[in-house]
Parts: C-alpha cells; structure tokens; sequence
C-alpha cells in the first residue's frame, strides 16, 4: 500500500503541467483556487518569469483578455495542454495578497485607499458585463507601490462563502451586485478590529451587504465615492448625519479655519477689554 | 454546448475511451450489468475495504467478508440503480449506500457485540477525519494504486521498463533520488531523466482520467471528482 506521503507526491507529479509544448519551463506552483492551479514558469526567449494558471473548465483567459485595465493581469497567451486542460500565461505578479498586506497595514485611511484602487478594475469589468463572483482577499494582489491586481475571473459562479451575496449562495441569477456584496464583505474585513468605527463606514458597509440586491449601491465606483467622501471627511451616501455629527464632522475638516476665527475672537475680546479698561 | 465553456476549449482531448461502468450497472440488460458490476467492484473494492478497517475498525477478514457481502448485496439488491449525478459524487453515493449496509447488517451486529476489539459505532468517536475524508483518502490510495499497476504494466509491454525504474526511484520512493543520481546509476543524461520522468507523469495522469471517466456519469461529475482527486 503507497504511504499518505507518495500519495501526496504522486498527486503533484501527477496533476504538474507538461509544456514540454510550449515555450514555457515549469518552476513551481505558487498558488491554487477553487478553479484550477498556478505556476510559476520561465520564458527563456523572453528571458522573464511569467505566472501559468492551468484550469480545469471555464473560460477565464477569454474573459481576462477582453478586460484590457492597469488593475487586470494582462494575459500574454492561452492554449491547451496535451492532456486537455486549458492553460494561459500571465504576467507574474510580484506583491502581497489582499489578507497579508492588511496583517501589515494598521493604518486605517492607507487601507481604504488601497480599497478604492480595488473598486475601479472591478467597475470597469461590470462595464462589460464581466461579473467576477468570487471577489475576496485571496483574489487581489496589492503591489510595491499601492497597486491593485484583481484576479481570478471567470469563475463559473463558485463563489466563496464568507463574500457571497445571498443570491449567489443560493444558487440564482447573479449580476454585477453580488460583486458589490463582496466588496462590502471586504471593507468590513477592513475595518475589523477598529476601536471607534466610525458611523458612516459601519453604514457603507451596510449599504453594500445589503441582502436585496436593489438596496445595495449602483455600482463599484459609487461605493468608491463613498469611501472617498469618508475619507476627505464629506458626507456619504449611505450615511444620514445628526446636526452634531455634521457639525463634528466641519469641525474636524475645518480645525486649521476655526483655530484662526478663535484666535481672532479672543484677540478681539482683549482688545474690548483692554479699551474699556 | 458553448465550445467556450468545453473542458478545455473546443480541442479538448479528455479522455473518453472507457465506457461509463456506473451506466452499464444500471442498465436493463444484464449483459451489459455484469461487466459495470465488474468495474465497479474493481474500482471500489480496495477503497471499501479499507474503510470498514479504519473507520468500523474490523479485523481484516471481517472486512474482507463484509466488502464482499455489501457489493453481493448492492448487485442483487441493484442499489446503483437509485443512483441520482444531481445529487452527489458516485463516490459519496456509494459511501452512503455502505454506512447504511453496515448499520443494517444483522450480521454485522452480532459480530459487533462479539468483537472486543471494536470501540464504537459512533463515526466521530473512531477518529477526527469525516467519513467522507477517510473513504475520499482511501479512493485516492486505491486509485493511484491501481493506476501506477497499469502504468508499469504498459511501460513494460512497450518496452520502456527504464522510464518506470526511473519513475519508480523518484516518484514512488519514500526518498527520492536525486536527478544526477538516477543518470548515473541508469546511464542517462539528467535531461533524459527529465524526460522520463515527464512521460511517466503524462501517461499517469491519462490513465488516471481513464479510470476516473469510467466511474463518472457526466462531465460535470468527472471535473468535480479530477478536482478532488488532487487535493
């Protein structure tokens, strides 16, 4: 009987890749998902390492080169392997995953930031009609220098619990809301852990995880708004102040403006002072 | 179909040279239901035999008497037939279909209220892996088993025993040699190994979705099962 150890070896070689076929030379694997499992290659002609993700059903290299955005991963070529499987190649991502980049990211406003860049490829791809339906830390890549990569699309509707629209879980017609659901899923992901949440964020995020479809935001970009709004202390959508929230929330953005007006009220009320002495 | 959403794209090669065993079981005529019983006893003996040792715990003849008495019964009683792809795996069906034998088996009570060596019915209390995880792990075993049997049959056969040695030395080793060693000790270049290495792989893999396809009744339920198999 093979041991549970030549078992586990014997599944990896048996499931590797031969692109004996093409111009590619397997180096690893460097990731796998509910649709099919990355590898890292190397392009000799091109002298440069590229990410191959070989899949098991679904059109995901079709999807991917019909979405041509800064915060896509652009696909350099699709084909199939000898024994099937459908491959494409793809630039090689060099940074941290959604969920280790907030583990060193304690700052709230440089994760919303960071939240924002993720909202437009996402926009851009509804655009399109591409919905992406597994949309989840595990699925952006955020670069050395704040960049966003969204990846993984053209999922056949799988989906991962934790970010599913209630709609998706049960099996029906998905569009471009069950993304925003998502989203939503991931700013509370992002705000975990804050000590004072403040209320419009604990609103936006209600907003986007909204169980009908209709009460969520119209889209990915006006989700964003709202995140950008909160973030240079405006109002937001999804956020109706009080009187004292919104008077808070001019004091907080206007301190440099009111610090002037106090030291110029008490300037004059010495100067009343000091006449009437 | 959408050739788009084809396993593979429109030139998909999966493998369909071996007919479904679990739609010859189920079938009326009984000469095609003796060689789908055969196959399916064949693909599914070792993994059921196993589970009845390590998760019922049984000796290794009550487990082989009990393997046998449950296939005996699932053909005569033709529990194939009730078998619905919408609902689940083949493999969980038949998994189910066994839990159910053996909580039903007078046969198998009165050996359980016999055997000292049995702790408990109780499916949790037998160990922290699921049913399902233990008989998924043993299917695997099985499967790759039987497999690297014909693997090593059809290399032979055609002459090419050096790339199973090779294979063997690397890929069924509890340790591996190294690619320089297996040059040196075979007389090959390291690049030849490589090669071997990847033929043996390849031919795997084809054999593998063979066996896979013929216990399968669907594309859908081929893909879902190819996915487990590897994780």
């Amino acid at each position: 009987m093979i041991s549970d150890k030549i078992l586990a070896r014997l599944k990896a070689a048996a499931e590797l890749p031969d692109l004996s076929g093409t111009r590619y030379r397997l180096i690893e694997e460097i990731g796998r998902g509910g649709m099919g499992v990355v590898y890292r290659a190397e392009d000799p002609e091109l002298g440069r390492f590229v990410a191959i993700k070989v899949l098991d059903e679904g059109n995901e290299a079709r999807v991917l080169a019909s979405l041509e955005h800064p915060g896509i991963v652009p696909v350099h070529e699709a084909g199939v392997l000898p024994d099937g499987r459908s491959y494409y190649a793809m630039k090689l991502i060099r940074g941290t995953r959604l969920d280790a980049f907030l583990a060193k990211t304690p700052h709230l406003p440089d994760r919303l930031r960071v939240f924002q860049r993720i909202c437009e490829p996402v926009a851009f791809a509804h655009a399109r009609g591409v919905v992406h339906r597994d949309l989840k830390p595990a699925n952006i890549m955020v670069g050395e220098f704040g960049e966003v990569l969204v990846m993984d699309w053209g999922a056949p509707g799988v989906g991962t619990p934790a970010f599913m629209a209630p709609e998706q879980a049960a099996g029906g017609e998905v569009d471009a809301r069950a993304d925003i659901f998502a989203l939503g899923r991931m700013v509370e992901l992002l705000i975990r852990g804050e000590e004072r949440l403040p209320k419009p964020l604990a609103s936006i995020c209600r907003r986007a995880t909204q169980q009908q479809p209709a009460a969520r935001y119209g889209g990915a970009l006006e989700l964003a708004a709202d995140i950008a709004a909160f973030l240079d202390g405006m109002p937001v959508s999804a956020h109706r102040e009080s009187i004292t929230e919104r008077l808070l929330r001019f004091a907080s953005r206007n301190r440099t403006l009111l610090a002037l007006v106090a030291a110029y009220l008490a300037m004059r009320i010495l100067v009343i002072f000091w006449i009437g002495r | 179909m959408d050739a788009d959403t084809q396993i593979g794209g429109a030139n998909a090669r999966f493998p369909d040279t071996r007919p479904s065993a679990i739609e010859a079981a189920g079938s009326d005529e009984a000469a095609r239901r003796g060689p789908g019983h055969e196959a399916l006893v064949a693909a599914y003996w070792k993994p059921v035999y196993r589970y009845i040792r390590l998760k019922w715990r049984r000796s290794n003849e009550d487990a082989k008497d009990l393997t046998q008495s449950f296939f005996t019964a699932a053909i005569e009683k033709r529990y194939f037939l009730s078998y619905d792809p919408r609902k689940g795996t083949f493999r969980t069906f038949l998994r189910v279909c066994l839990d159910r034998f053996l909580a039903n088996d007078r046969k198998f009570e009165s050996r359980q209220k016999r055997s000292a060596e049995l702790v408990a019915l109780d499916f949790d209390a037998a160990g922290p892996e699921s049913p399902e995880a233990i008989f998924h792990q043993e299917w695997a075993r099985s499967l790759f088993e039987d497999t690297v049997d014909e693997l090593r049959r059809s290399l032979q056969v055609r002459g090419r025993g050096i790339c199973f040695a090779v294979f063997e030395r690397y890929d069924l080793a509890e340790t591996p040699a190294t690619y320089d060693q297996l040059a040196g000790d075979f007389g090959i270049s390291a690049a030849t190994v490589t090669n071997y290495l990847a033929a043996a792989r390849r031919e795997l893999r084809s054999l593998l979705m063979e066996r896979l396809r013929a216990v399968t009744t669907s594309d859908s339920e081929f893909r879902r099962e190819a996915r487990a198999l590897f994780q």
